[in-house]
């Protein structure tokens, strides 16, 4: 299990490390979720206490944005002021995204093959 | 609080990393199982609910927010290594990716394109500051995610968590009335389109369609968090420009 926290943390550093030594606009932690996604295509397995420990951490993931969350009561006055603004961008943004991205998966997704084993098309 | 024994206790409290700590586990939990309770309702989401609860808190007792958060900062930690645990699920669902390669290819560039310049330009025509316009910009991207976005490019990740879970649920609510309008059925399209513009919120919606809409949604996730961190850096001083 420290073996599985150590590998966590050591992607992150990587890539926060990268992201700075190159001056990427990448958050270090994605660049790190890529590196681990890499390490396991290589390895071809999750190993079990890997598995155990992102089970937990992404069992409870919504508990961790809650402390910047509450961050907004600082911004309390830009919100007040800026508030249909933000309420239509955020609703009829949110139907544009959803249909756009459905409408052009639904037209360009190959057939179901459910009960097919083979690797078609 | 006329007592000073209470009153010397409530100094220790408010100024205490270990009070506010707790009280953010304990205020999860509580929200977190009446949501369950009550057949998981977006509009219940314990997030949404925890912080407006302890943000109210905060106000009502005068409390800074620097105080909440030398105790909450143990949390906010492990958001790093969760973006990074990420790439499991990703990497579980890579088999789907293969498959509809050029079905996911399209509609994961464009989607994410889509939701970002439609997030931006809809606030922008309505007056929204640039700093809420960058901040609104990643919204349909995994929190964690996002909130690494929205500080590199110079938005406020506070704003932009809470946009991304009121994201989660107008998109959760409003999914079935979008598909039935565009006569969308195909399973996969829905799952990918609902984890692409309203991330985890959008694809528990989309287990309740089925496991192969809640497979896509997940893997869309993971994929839209990668495109859009790769995308908006380029694209943000484009979809900005007929705004400074």
């Amino acid at each position: 299990m420290l073996g599985a926290v150590t590998l966590l943390l050591s992607c992150q550093l990587a890539g926060e490390i990268l992201v700075r030594l190159v001056d990427a606009p990448l958050p270090g932690p994605v660049l790190g979720m890529v590196f681990l996604f890499l390490i396991l295509l290589a390895r071809g397995h999750v190993a079990e206490p890997l598995d155990r420990v992102t089970g937990t951490l992404l069992d409870h993931l919504s508990l961790l944005f809650v402390p910047a969350g509450v961050g907004v009561i600082r911004y309390a006055r830009q919100i007040e002021e800026q508030w249909l603004a933000i309420s239509v961008s955020l609703i009829a943004g949110t139907v544009i995204a959803i249909a756009v991205t459905a409408w052009i998966a639904a037209r360009l997704m190959p057939p179901e093959h459910e009960h097919e084993h083979g690797d078609a098309p | 609080m006329s007592d000073p024994a209470i009153s010397g206790l409530w100094v220790y409290l408010a100024s205490a990393p270990l009070f506010w700590l707790t009280l953010t586990l304990i205020a999860y939990q509580a929200l977190n199982r009446l949501f369950v309770r009550c057949g998981r309702m977006p509009l219940l989401n314990p997030v949404l609910w925890s912080i407006a609860l302890l943000a109210g808190l905060l106000a009502a007792t005068g409390t800074g927010y620097d105080s909440y958060f030398a105790g909450a900062q143990f949390i906010h930690f492990l958001l790093g290594p969760a973006t990074v645990a990420l790439a499991v699920p990703l990497y579980r669902q890579f088999a789907q990716v293969r498959r509809s390669l050029t079905a996911l290819g399209l509609a994961l560039p464009l989607g994410s394109i889509a939701a970002a310049a439609a997030a931006v330009w809809i606030a922008g025509l309505l007056g929204a500051d640039l700093q809420t316009l960058v901040s609104l910009s990643p919204k349909s991207v995994t929190t964690p995610i996002a909130m690494g976005i929205s500080e590199k490019l110079g938005g406020v990740p506070s704003l932009t968590a809470v946009f991304v879970i009121l994201t989660g649920v107008i998109g959760a609510v409003a999914a079935s009335t979008i598909f039935r309008i565009l006569r969308i059925t195909d399973q996969r399209a829905m799952g990918f389109a609902l984890g692409l513009a309203a991330h985890g919120l959008g694809t528990a919606r989309a287990f309740q369609f089925g496991e192969t809409a809640g497979a896509f949604a997940g893997m869309a996730i993971g994929l839209n968090g990668l495109a859009t961190a790769v995308l908006l850096p380029v694209l943000l001083p484009i979809l900005l420009a007929p705004f400074v």
